[in-house]
Protein backbone atom coordinates (compact mmCIF):
# COMPACT_ATOMS: atom_id res chain seq x y z
CA UNK A 1 0.00 0.00 0.00
CA UNK A 2 2.00 3.10 -1.40
CA UNK A 3 1.34 6.69 0.66
CA UNK A 4 1.62 9.67 -1.26
CA UNK A 5 4.17 12.82 -0.04
CA UNK A 6 3.54 16.38 -1.23
CA UNK A 7 7.56 16.61 -1.80
CA UNK A 8 7.76 18.96 -4.55
CA UNK A 9 6.64 22.22 -4.10
CA UNK A 10 5.28 24.21 -7.71
CA UNK A 11 8.59 26.47 -7.68
CA UNK A 12 10.43 23.41 -7.37
CA UNK A 13 8.64 21.50 -10.48
CA UNK A 14 9.04 25.26 -12.36
CA UNK A 15 12.26 24.93 -11.87
CA UNK A 16 12.89 21.61 -12.73
CA UNK A 17 11.40 21.72 -16.20
CA UNK A 18 12.73 24.42 -17.00
CA UNK A 19 16.10 23.36 -15.92
CA UNK A 20 15.26 19.93 -17.41
CA UNK A 21 14.00 21.85 -20.95
CA UNK A 22 16.64 23.70 -20.96
CA UNK A 23 19.32 21.24 -20.59
CA UNK A 24 18.32 19.25 -23.50
CA UNK A 25 18.06 22.19 -25.60
CA UNK A 26 21.90 22.72 -24.67
CA UNK A 27 22.94 19.40 -25.37
CA UNK A 28 21.02 19.15 -28.64
CA UNK A 29 22.75 22.31 -29.94
CA UNK A 30 26.16 21.86 -28.18
CA UNK A 31 26.89 18.41 -30.01
CA UNK A 32 25.56 19.83 -32.99
CA UNK A 33 28.27 22.97 -32.75
CA UNK A 34 30.35 20.59 -32.11
CA UNK A 35 30.22 18.62 -34.72
CA UNK A 36 28.37 20.77 -37.72
CA UNK A 37 29.55 19.66 -41.13
CA UNK A 38 31.42 22.94 -42.49
CA UNK A 39 29.73 22.04 -46.38
CA UNK A 40 26.56 21.74 -45.16
CA UNK A 41 26.71 24.12 -42.37
CA UNK A 42 24.52 21.41 -40.85
CA UNK A 43 24.35 18.87 -38.19
CA UNK A 44 21.09 18.45 -36.37
CA UNK A 45 20.08 21.71 -36.78
CA UNK A 46 22.04 24.61 -38.81
CA UNK A 47 24.87 25.97 -37.20
CA UNK A 48 24.08 29.53 -36.53
CA UNK A 49 20.41 28.81 -35.24
CA UNK A 50 22.44 26.06 -32.68
CA UNK A 51 24.47 29.11 -31.38
CA UNK A 52 21.29 31.53 -30.76
CA UNK A 53 19.37 28.78 -29.20
CA UNK A 54 22.69 27.58 -26.94
CA UNK A 55 22.78 30.94 -26.15
CA UNK A 56 19.35 31.49 -24.98
CA UNK A 57 18.71 28.18 -23.31
CA UNK A 58 22.12 29.31 -21.42
CA UNK A 59 20.45 32.56 -21.00
CA UNK A 60 17.69 30.99 -19.47
CA UNK A 61 18.97 28.06 -17.07
CA UNK A 62 21.34 30.67 -15.32
CA UNK A 63 18.92 32.66 -14.57
CA UNK A 64 16.95 29.55 -13.73
CA UNK A 65 20.07 28.30 -11.68
CA UNK A 66 20.47 31.58 -9.70
CA UNK A 67 16.79 31.44 -8.58
CA UNK A 68 17.13 27.58 -7.51
CA UNK A 69 20.23 28.67 -5.18
CA UNK A 70 17.86 31.83 -3.84
CA UNK A 71 15.42 29.20 -3.27
CA UNK A 72 17.39 26.45 -1.60
CA UNK A 73 18.73 29.65 0.44
CA UNK A 74 15.18 30.57 1.76
CA UNK A 75 13.60 27.87 2.18
CA UNK A 76 14.18 24.42 3.84
CA UNK A 77 14.79 22.57 0.33
CA UNK A 78 18.40 23.64 0.70
CA UNK A 79 18.80 21.30 3.86
CA UNK A 80 18.78 18.01 1.27
CA UNK A 81 21.63 19.25 -0.84
CA UNK A 82 23.35 19.21 3.06
CA UNK A 83 26.13 16.41 2.79
CA UNK A 84 26.90 14.47 6.55
CA UNK A 85 30.30 13.92 5.81
CA UNK A 86 30.67 11.30 8.22
CA UNK A 87 28.25 9.07 6.63
CA UNK A 88 28.15 9.60 3.43
CA UNK A 89 30.90 6.98 2.15
CA UNK A 90 29.08 4.30 3.90
CA UNK A 91 25.59 5.26 3.00
CA UNK A 92 27.03 5.71 -0.43
CA UNK A 93 28.34 2.02 -0.63
CA UNK A 94 24.90 0.75 1.14
CA UNK A 95 23.06 2.39 -1.82
CA UNK A 96 24.97 1.53 -4.33
CA UNK A 97 24.30 -2.11 -3.37
CA UNK A 98 20.93 -1.81 -3.50
CA UNK A 99 20.63 -0.57 -6.57
CA UNK A 100 23.38 -3.00 -7.91
CA UNK A 101 22.23 -6.28 -5.82
CA UNK A 102 19.82 -5.72 -3.55
CA UNK A 103 17.31 -4.46 -5.22
CA UNK A 104 16.96 -7.64 -7.62
CA UNK A 105 16.68 -9.46 -4.12
CA UNK A 106 13.34 -7.35 -3.45
CA UNK A 107 15.19 -6.04 -0.43
CA UNK A 108 13.45 -3.33 0.98
CA UNK A 109 14.97 0.13 0.13
CA UNK A 110 17.96 1.11 2.76
CA UNK A 111 17.22 4.80 2.77
CA UNK A 112 13.18 5.60 2.20
CA UNK A 113 11.57 8.82 0.70
CA UNK A 114 10.12 10.79 3.90
CA UNK A 115 9.77 14.65 3.88
CA UNK A 116 12.87 15.18 6.15
CA UNK A 117 14.98 13.17 3.23
CA UNK A 118 13.83 13.39 -0.37
CA UNK A 119 17.19 11.68 -1.90
CA UNK A 120 18.93 8.84 -1.25
CA UNK A 121 22.53 9.11 -0.15
CA UNK A 122 23.83 8.45 -4.01
CA UNK A 123 21.39 10.90 -5.40
CA UNK A 124 22.46 13.94 -2.82
CA UNK A 125 26.16 13.65 -3.55
CA UNK A 126 25.60 13.46 -7.00
CA UNK A 127 22.89 16.37 -7.02
CA UNK A 128 25.35 18.27 -5.12
CA UNK A 129 28.18 17.48 -7.70
CA UNK A 130 26.01 18.84 -10.40
CA UNK A 131 24.15 21.30 -9.23
CA UNK A 132 26.71 23.17 -7.05
CA UNK A 133 30.13 22.03 -8.53
CA UNK A 134 29.25 21.09 -12.29
CA UNK A 135 26.53 23.85 -13.23
CA UNK A 136 28.63 26.92 -11.82
CA UNK A 137 31.78 25.38 -13.65
CA UNK A 138 29.42 25.09 -16.96
CA UNK A 139 27.99 28.68 -16.44
CA UNK A 140 31.75 30.41 -15.30
CA UNK A 141 32.85 29.14 -18.77
CA UNK A 142 30.13 29.32 -20.94
CA UNK A 143 29.92 33.38 -19.90
CA UNK A 144 34.02 32.98 -20.85
CA UNK A 145 33.35 31.73 -24.17
CA UNK A 146 30.48 33.96 -24.62
CA UNK A 147 32.97 36.69 -24.04
CA UNK A 148 36.29 35.74 -25.09
CA UNK A 149 37.74 38.98 -24.33
CA UNK A 150 37.33 38.85 -20.44
CA UNK A 151 38.69 35.22 -20.28
CA UNK A 152 42.06 34.83 -18.67
CA UNK A 153 44.69 35.40 -21.46
CA UNK A 154 46.42 31.76 -20.38
CA UNK A 155 47.65 29.73 -17.43
CA UNK A 156 51.47 28.75 -17.83
CA UNK A 157 51.09 29.06 -21.36
CA UNK A 158 48.16 27.37 -22.24
CA UNK A 159 45.67 29.48 -24.25
CA UNK A 160 43.14 30.43 -21.17
CA UNK A 161 40.26 29.99 -24.19
CA UNK A 162 41.42 26.78 -24.38
CA UNK A 163 41.02 26.07 -20.46
CA UNK A 164 38.01 27.60 -20.41
CA UNK A 165 36.37 25.56 -23.77
CA UNK A 166 37.84 22.61 -22.70
CA UNK A 167 36.51 22.84 -19.15
CA UNK A 168 32.82 24.03 -20.97
CA UNK A 169 32.50 20.54 -22.99
CA UNK A 170 33.79 18.06 -20.49
CA UNK A 171 31.54 20.06 -17.89
CA UNK A 172 28.25 19.81 -20.69
CA UNK A 173 29.34 15.82 -21.01
CA UNK A 174 29.64 15.29 -17.51
CA UNK A 175 26.46 16.85 -17.12
CA UNK A 176 25.36 15.18 -20.16
CA UNK A 177 25.96 11.79 -18.46
CA UNK A 178 24.43 12.64 -15.42
CA UNK A 179 21.02 13.39 -17.12
CA UNK A 180 21.23 9.83 -18.71
CA UNK A 181 22.20 7.96 -15.40
CA UNK A 182 19.19 10.66 -13.70
CA UNK A 183 16.23 9.72 -16.30
CA UNK A 184 17.20 5.84 -16.02
CA UNK A 185 17.02 6.09 -12.43
CA UNK A 186 13.57 7.93 -12.49
CA UNK A 187 12.33 4.65 -13.79
CA UNK A 188 13.02 2.67 -10.87
CA UNK A 189 9.87 3.45 -8.92
CA UNK A 190 7.19 1.00 -8.00
CA UNK A 191 6.34 1.70 -12.34
CA UNK A 192 8.80 3.26 -14.88
CA UNK A 193 6.77 6.17 -14.70
CA UNK A 194 5.70 6.73 -11.51
CA UNK A 195 8.48 8.91 -10.39
CA UNK A 196 8.61 11.10 -13.80
CA UNK A 197 4.48 11.55 -12.49
CA UNK A 198 5.74 12.63 -9.06
CA UNK A 199 7.76 15.32 -10.47
CA UNK A 200 4.71 16.59 -12.78
CA UNK A 201 2.32 16.29 -9.48
CA UNK A 202 4.77 16.93 -6.78
CA UNK A 203 3.26 13.77 -4.94
CA UNK A 204 5.69 11.17 -4.25
CA UNK A 205 4.30 7.59 -4.37
CA UNK A 206 6.63 6.39 -1.26
CA UNK A 207 7.09 2.77 -2.17
CA UNK A 208 9.42 3.02 -4.98
CA UNK A 209 13.14 1.25 -5.06
CA UNK B 1 66.64 90.36 -84.23
CA UNK B 2 70.11 88.57 -83.70
CA UNK B 3 70.72 89.84 -80.19
CA UNK B 4 67.08 88.94 -79.32
CA UNK B 5 67.22 85.75 -80.35
CA UNK B 6 70.98 85.55 -78.26
CA UNK B 7 69.39 86.96 -75.50
CA UNK B 8 66.84 83.96 -75.15
CA UNK B 9 69.17 81.17 -75.83
CA UNK B 10 70.93 82.61 -73.19
CA UNK B 11 68.15 82.62 -70.91
CA UNK B 12 67.28 79.29 -71.92
CA UNK B 13 70.78 78.04 -71.71
CA UNK B 14 70.69 79.49 -68.20
CA UNK B 15 67.29 77.96 -67.29
CA UNK B 16 68.34 75.04 -67.79
CA UNK B 17 72.14 75.51 -66.26
CA UNK B 18 69.95 76.65 -63.29
CA UNK B 19 67.73 73.04 -63.28
CA UNK B 20 70.37 70.58 -64.18
CA UNK B 21 73.43 71.95 -62.72
CA UNK B 22 74.77 72.21 -58.88
CA UNK B 23 73.86 75.89 -58.80
CA UNK B 24 71.43 74.30 -56.57
CA UNK B 25 73.08 73.11 -53.01
CA UNK B 26 71.01 71.05 -50.80
CA UNK B 27 71.79 70.92 -47.18
CA UNK B 28 70.29 68.18 -45.15
CA UNK B 29 67.09 69.44 -42.60
CA UNK B 30 68.66 67.82 -39.75
CA UNK B 31 72.48 66.40 -39.01
CA UNK B 32 73.84 63.97 -41.52
CA UNK B 33 72.26 60.44 -41.01
CA UNK B 34 74.49 57.76 -40.16
CA UNK B 35 73.72 54.27 -39.47
CA UNK B 36 73.26 53.98 -35.34
CA UNK B 37 74.65 52.00 -33.18
CA UNK B 38 71.69 49.87 -32.35
CA UNK B 39 71.04 49.09 -36.37
CA UNK B 40 71.80 45.80 -37.02
CA UNK B 41 72.12 45.66 -41.02
CA UNK B 42 74.45 48.41 -42.82
CA UNK B 43 73.84 49.13 -46.23
CA UNK B 44 76.87 49.02 -48.43
CA UNK B 45 74.42 51.79 -50.09
CA UNK B 46 73.81 53.69 -47.58
CA UNK B 47 76.11 57.11 -48.53
CA UNK B 48 74.57 56.78 -51.94
CA UNK B 49 71.43 56.46 -50.64
CA UNK B 50 72.13 59.66 -48.40
CA UNK B 51 72.04 61.32 -52.16
CA UNK B 52 68.23 60.80 -52.50
CA UNK B 53 67.22 60.76 -48.91
CA UNK B 54 68.66 63.94 -47.84
CA UNK B 55 65.76 65.37 -49.36
CA UNK B 56 63.31 62.39 -49.46
CA UNK B 57 64.11 60.89 -45.51
CA UNK B 58 62.38 64.17 -44.33
CA UNK B 59 59.51 66.14 -44.21
CA UNK B 60 61.15 68.94 -45.38
CA UNK B 61 63.81 69.61 -47.18
CA UNK B 62 65.61 72.54 -48.72
CA UNK B 63 68.06 74.08 -51.38
CA UNK B 64 69.91 76.96 -51.93
CA UNK B 65 69.49 78.61 -55.56
CA UNK B 66 72.75 80.05 -55.93
CA UNK B 67 72.02 82.33 -58.17
CA UNK B 68 69.43 84.26 -56.76
CA UNK B 69 71.41 83.74 -53.27
CA UNK B 70 67.87 82.38 -51.88
CA UNK B 71 67.54 79.06 -49.88
CA UNK B 72 64.18 77.43 -50.52
CA UNK B 73 62.21 75.47 -48.49
CA UNK B 74 59.79 73.11 -49.31
CA UNK B 75 57.25 70.31 -47.88
CA UNK B 76 58.36 66.98 -49.42
CA UNK B 77 54.98 64.95 -50.53
CA UNK B 78 54.36 62.66 -47.88
CA UNK B 79 54.18 59.85 -50.78
CA UNK B 80 57.70 60.29 -51.45
CA UNK B 81 58.79 60.14 -47.83
CA UNK B 82 61.10 57.37 -46.91
CA UNK B 83 61.40 56.79 -43.15
CA UNK B 84 65.26 55.50 -43.15
CA UNK B 85 64.83 53.36 -40.43
CA UNK B 86 61.83 51.31 -41.62
CA UNK B 87 63.45 51.24 -44.92
CA UNK B 88 66.33 49.32 -43.49
CA UNK B 89 64.44 46.71 -42.19
CA UNK B 90 62.58 46.10 -44.90
CA UNK B 91 62.52 43.10 -47.43
CA UNK B 92 64.46 45.28 -49.79
CA UNK B 93 67.10 47.21 -47.44
CA UNK B 94 69.85 46.01 -49.53
CA UNK B 95 69.00 47.52 -52.25
CA UNK B 96 70.35 51.09 -53.77
CA UNK B 97 67.81 53.61 -54.81
CA UNK B 98 69.05 53.80 -58.55
CA UNK B 99 68.45 49.74 -58.49
CA UNK B 100 65.14 50.22 -59.51
CA UNK B 101 64.63 53.92 -59.88
CA UNK B 102 66.36 55.73 -63.28
CA UNK B 103 70.13 57.34 -62.61
CA UNK B 104 68.55 60.23 -64.25
CA UNK B 105 67.36 61.18 -60.47
CA UNK B 106 70.56 61.96 -59.13
CA UNK B 107 69.48 65.35 -61.18
CA UNK B 108 67.47 67.61 -60.05
CA UNK B 109 64.97 69.21 -60.07
CA UNK B 110 64.18 65.78 -61.26
CA UNK B 111 62.68 65.97 -64.93
CA UNK B 112 58.97 65.39 -65.01
CA UNK B 113 59.50 62.47 -67.65
CA UNK B 114 60.96 60.22 -65.07
CA UNK B 115 57.22 60.20 -63.50
CA UNK B 116 56.13 58.85 -66.45
CA UNK B 117 58.51 55.54 -66.26
CA UNK B 118 57.66 52.13 -65.88
CA UNK B 119 57.55 50.63 -62.16
CA UNK B 120 58.58 47.04 -61.50
CA UNK B 121 56.39 45.08 -60.42
CA UNK B 122 57.21 42.01 -57.88
CA UNK B 123 57.29 39.61 -61.24
CA UNK B 124 59.52 41.75 -63.13
CA UNK B 125 62.33 40.70 -60.47
CA UNK B 126 61.73 37.61 -58.87
CA UNK B 127 59.46 35.61 -61.14
CA UNK B 128 61.46 32.44 -62.95
CA UNK B 129 64.01 32.68 -60.24
CA UNK B 130 65.33 30.27 -58.92
CA UNK B 131 65.99 31.78 -55.56
CA UNK B 132 62.50 32.43 -55.18
CA UNK B 133 61.07 29.68 -56.34
CA UNK B 134 59.88 28.69 -52.82
CA UNK B 135 57.81 31.87 -52.43
CA UNK B 136 56.47 30.66 -55.84
CA UNK B 137 55.55 34.18 -57.11
CA UNK B 138 54.35 33.26 -60.49
CA UNK B 139 51.18 31.30 -58.82
CA UNK B 140 50.91 34.59 -56.68
CA UNK B 141 50.57 36.42 -59.87
CA UNK B 142 48.25 34.19 -61.39
CA UNK B 143 46.31 34.67 -58.12
CA UNK B 144 46.76 38.40 -57.85
CA UNK B 145 45.58 38.72 -61.94
CA UNK B 146 41.92 36.15 -60.81
CA UNK B 147 41.53 38.85 -57.46
CA UNK B 148 39.43 41.76 -57.33
CA UNK B 149 42.14 43.57 -56.97
CA UNK B 150 43.63 43.11 -60.52
CA UNK B 151 40.29 44.93 -62.08
CA UNK B 152 41.75 48.13 -60.25
CA UNK B 153 44.99 47.88 -62.47
CA UNK B 154 43.92 49.76 -64.94
CA UNK B 155 43.24 52.72 -62.86
CA UNK B 156 46.49 52.51 -61.26
CA UNK B 157 46.22 49.65 -58.83
CA UNK B 158 50.10 47.51 -58.26
CA UNK B 159 51.84 45.02 -56.28
CA UNK B 160 53.03 48.11 -54.34
CA UNK B 161 49.76 49.48 -53.17
CA UNK B 162 50.21 46.62 -50.49
CA UNK B 163 53.42 45.80 -50.38
CA UNK B 164 54.98 49.26 -50.43
CA UNK B 165 58.60 48.54 -51.64
CA UNK B 166 60.19 50.89 -49.28
CA UNK B 167 58.76 49.54 -46.10
CA UNK B 168 57.14 45.59 -46.82
CA UNK B 169 58.91 42.95 -44.80
CA UNK B 170 57.22 39.36 -44.42
CA UNK B 171 55.91 38.77 -41.18
CA UNK B 172 54.18 34.61 -41.04
CA UNK B 173 57.87 33.20 -42.11
CA UNK B 174 60.05 35.58 -39.29
CA UNK B 175 57.46 36.30 -36.52
CA UNK B 176 57.37 34.67 -33.39
CA UNK B 177 54.34 36.08 -32.48
CA UNK B 178 51.13 35.77 -34.38
CA UNK B 179 49.48 38.95 -32.97
CA UNK B 180 52.00 41.26 -34.30
CA UNK B 181 51.67 39.37 -38.16
CA UNK B 182 48.04 39.93 -37.64
CA UNK B 183 48.29 43.60 -37.26
CA UNK B 184 51.02 44.27 -39.26
CA UNK B 185 49.31 42.42 -42.57
CA UNK B 186 45.71 43.89 -41.66
CA UNK B 187 47.60 47.43 -42.04
CA UNK B 188 48.23 46.93 -44.89
CA UNK B 189 44.81 46.31 -46.24
CA UNK B 190 43.32 49.08 -43.75
CA UNK B 191 46.12 51.53 -45.29
CA UNK B 192 43.49 51.56 -48.14
CA UNK B 193 40.20 50.40 -46.85
CA UNK B 194 40.41 52.34 -43.59
CA UNK B 195 41.91 55.76 -45.35
CA UNK B 196 39.19 57.14 -47.57
CA UNK B 197 41.74 59.60 -48.86
CA UNK B 198 43.52 56.67 -50.95
CA UNK B 199 40.37 54.16 -51.19
CA UNK B 200 39.32 57.10 -53.84
CA UNK B 201 42.61 56.85 -55.88
CA UNK B 202 41.22 53.45 -56.83
CA UNK B 203 37.45 53.59 -56.58
CA UNK B 204 34.29 55.29 -57.34
CA UNK B 205 32.60 53.35 -54.46
CA UNK B 206 31.64 55.74 -51.23
CA UNK B 207 33.38 55.39 -47.97
CA UNK B 208 33.15 52.11 -46.50
CA UNK B 209 32.28 52.21 -42.57
CA UNK B 210 34.15 48.99 -42.16
CA UNK B 211 33.10 48.75 -38.37
CA UNK B 212 29.29 49.00 -39.31
CA UNK B 213 30.42 46.52 -42.20
CA UNK B 214 31.45 44.10 -39.81
CA UNK B 215 28.74 44.54 -37.45
CA UNK B 216 27.10 40.85 -38.27
CA UNK B 217 30.15 39.25 -37.09
CA UNK B 218 30.34 38.01 -33.02
CA UNK B 219 32.96 39.16 -31.06
CA UNK B 220 34.39 41.74 -33.39
CA UNK B 221 37.35 43.22 -31.92
CA UNK B 222 37.94 39.60 -30.81
CA UNK B 223 38.16 38.85 -34.72
CA UNK B 224 40.24 41.75 -35.70
CA UNK B 225 42.57 41.02 -33.07
CA UNK B 226 43.07 37.60 -34.21
CA UNK B 227 42.40 37.04 -37.34
CA UNK B 228 43.74 38.95 -41.11
CA UNK B 229 41.60 40.18 -43.32
CA UNK B 230 42.76 37.82 -45.75
CA UNK B 231 41.76 35.07 -43.87
CA UNK B 232 37.96 35.37 -44.79
CA UNK B 233 38.49 37.37 -48.27
CA UNK B 234 40.48 35.27 -50.26
CA UNK B 235 40.16 31.84 -51.47
CA UNK B 236 43.21 29.73 -49.69
CA UNK B 237 45.11 27.88 -51.79
CA UNK B 238 48.10 25.10 -50.65
CA UNK B 239 50.47 25.59 -53.04
CA UNK B 240 51.18 29.52 -51.59
CA UNK B 241 51.43 30.35 -48.18
CA UNK B 242 49.55 33.57 -47.96
CA UNK B 243 46.83 33.59 -50.83
CA UNK B 244 46.21 36.70 -53.41
CA UNK B 245 43.08 36.09 -54.48
CA UNK B 246 41.45 38.51 -52.68
CA UNK B 247 37.68 38.15 -53.53
CA UNK B 248 34.62 39.53 -54.35
CA UNK B 249 32.74 41.09 -51.06
CA UNK B 250 29.88 39.06 -51.77
CA UNK B 251 31.86 35.74 -51.67
CA UNK B 252 33.24 36.59 -48.40
CA UNK B 253 33.40 34.11 -45.57
CA UNK B 254 30.53 34.32 -43.52
CA UNK B 255 29.60 30.75 -42.30
CA UNK B 256 31.46 30.56 -38.44
CA UNK B 257 32.69 27.10 -38.73
CA UNK B 258 34.39 27.36 -41.89
CA UNK B 259 37.08 28.29 -39.08
CA UNK B 260 35.67 27.10 -35.91
CA UNK B 261 35.23 23.24 -36.98
CA UNK B 262 37.79 20.48 -37.23
CA UNK B 263 39.10 21.22 -40.71
CA UNK B 264 38.91 25.07 -40.07
CA UNK B 265 40.19 26.83 -42.77
CA UNK B 266 42.72 28.63 -40.34
CA UNK B 267 44.79 25.74 -41.00
CA UNK B 268 45.16 26.42 -44.34
CA UNK B 269 45.86 30.07 -43.88
CA UNK B 270 46.90 31.92 -40.99
CA UNK B 271 48.22 29.14 -38.64
CA UNK B 272 49.76 27.36 -41.99
CA UNK B 273 53.46 28.19 -42.02
CA UNK B 274 53.63 27.75 -38.09
CA UNK B 275 51.47 23.60 -38.40
CA UNK B 276 53.64 23.19 -41.30
CA UNK B 277 57.00 24.09 -38.58
CA UNK B 278 55.50 22.23 -36.14
CA UNK B 279 54.24 19.46 -38.43
CA UNK B 280 57.52 18.95 -38.58
CA UNK B 281 57.91 17.82 -34.95
CA UNK B 282 54.84 15.74 -35.67
CA UNK B 283 53.08 18.36 -33.34
CA UNK B 284 49.63 18.75 -35.52
CA UNK B 285 47.68 21.50 -34.51
CA UNK B 286 50.43 23.10 -31.47
CA UNK B 287 49.62 26.62 -32.69
CA UNK B 288 46.19 27.01 -32.13
CA UNK B 289 46.45 25.36 -28.54
CA UNK B 290 49.22 27.23 -28.00
CA UNK B 291 48.75 30.87 -29.05
CA UNK B 292 45.48 31.26 -30.86
CA UNK B 293 42.97 28.76 -29.58
CA UNK B 294 40.45 28.60 -31.95
CA UNK B 295 36.79 27.44 -30.49
CA UNK B 296 35.75 24.54 -32.42
CA UNK B 297 38.73 24.00 -34.42
CA UNK B 298 40.67 21.63 -32.17
CA UNK B 299 39.70 18.77 -31.19
CA UNK B 300 41.78 16.47 -28.75
CA UNK B 301 41.43 12.77 -29.97
CA UNK B 302 42.18 11.90 -26.53
CA UNK B 303 39.59 13.73 -24.82
CA UNK B 304 37.20 12.80 -27.64
CA UNK B 305 37.88 8.93 -27.23
CA UNK B 306 37.83 8.75 -23.54
CA UNK B 307 34.44 10.90 -23.79
CA UNK B 308 32.77 8.13 -26.06
CA UNK B 309 34.49 5.18 -24.44
CA UNK B 310 32.73 6.66 -20.79
CA UNK B 311 29.68 7.03 -23.13
CA UNK B 312 29.13 3.53 -23.99
CA UNK B 313 30.00 2.50 -20.69
CA UNK B 314 27.54 4.04 -19.09
CA UNK B 315 24.68 2.88 -21.91
CA UNK B 316 26.10 -0.59 -20.90
CA UNK B 317 25.74 -0.63 -17.35
CA UNK B 318 22.36 0.66 -17.87
CA UNK B 319 21.40 -1.92 -20.21
CA UNK B 320 22.73 -4.60 -17.99
CA UNK B 321 21.02 -3.15 -15.29
CA UNK B 322 17.87 -2.99 -17.25
CA UNK B 323 18.45 -6.86 -18.34
CA UNK B 324 18.28 -7.89 -15.24
CA UNK B 325 15.25 -5.66 -13.88
CA UNK B 326 13.11 -7.59 -16.58
CA UNK B 327 14.55 -10.69 -15.49
CA UNK B 328 13.21 -9.61 -12.49
CA UNK B 329 9.68 -8.52 -13.59
CA UNK B 330 9.92 -11.88 -15.48
CA UNK B 331 10.23 -14.26 -12.72
CA UNK B 332 7.56 -12.29 -10.42
CA UNK B 333 4.90 -12.88 -13.21
CA UNK B 334 5.97 -16.48 -13.39
CA UNK B 335 5.56 -16.96 -9.89
CA UNK B 336 1.95 -15.10 -9.73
Amino acid sequence: MSHKLYLYPKWIRLWHATNALMFIILIITGISMQYTDKETNYFIIRFDRAILLHNFAALIITISYILFVTGNVLTKNGKQYRIDWKKIWKELFIQFKFYSYGMFKSEPHPFPVTEERKFNPLQQFVYVLAMYIGMPLLIVSGVGLLFPEITIKGIFGISGLLLTDVLHITMGFFLSIFMIIHLYTCTLGSKPTTLFKGMITGYHEADEH
Amino acid sequence: MNFKFFRISVLILLVNFIFTSNSFAFKPRKEEWKPKDTTNFVSKFYKENENCLKCHGQKVYEYSNESQGTTIRHNMNIERVINRDIFYQSNHKSFKCTDCHSNEYSKFPHSGELRMEAIYNCIDCHGNDEKYAKFHFEEIEAEYQQSTHFKLEKDGFTCWKCHNPHTYQISIRNSENLKNTIAYDNSICLNCHSNFDKFQLLSDRDEINLIQKHEWLPNQTAHFQNVRCIECHTKTNDRILVAHMIMPKDSAVRKCNECHSQSSILMASLYKFKSKEQRKDGFFNGVMLNESYVIGANRNEYLNNFSLLIFALIIGVIGVHTFFRMIKVKSKSDES
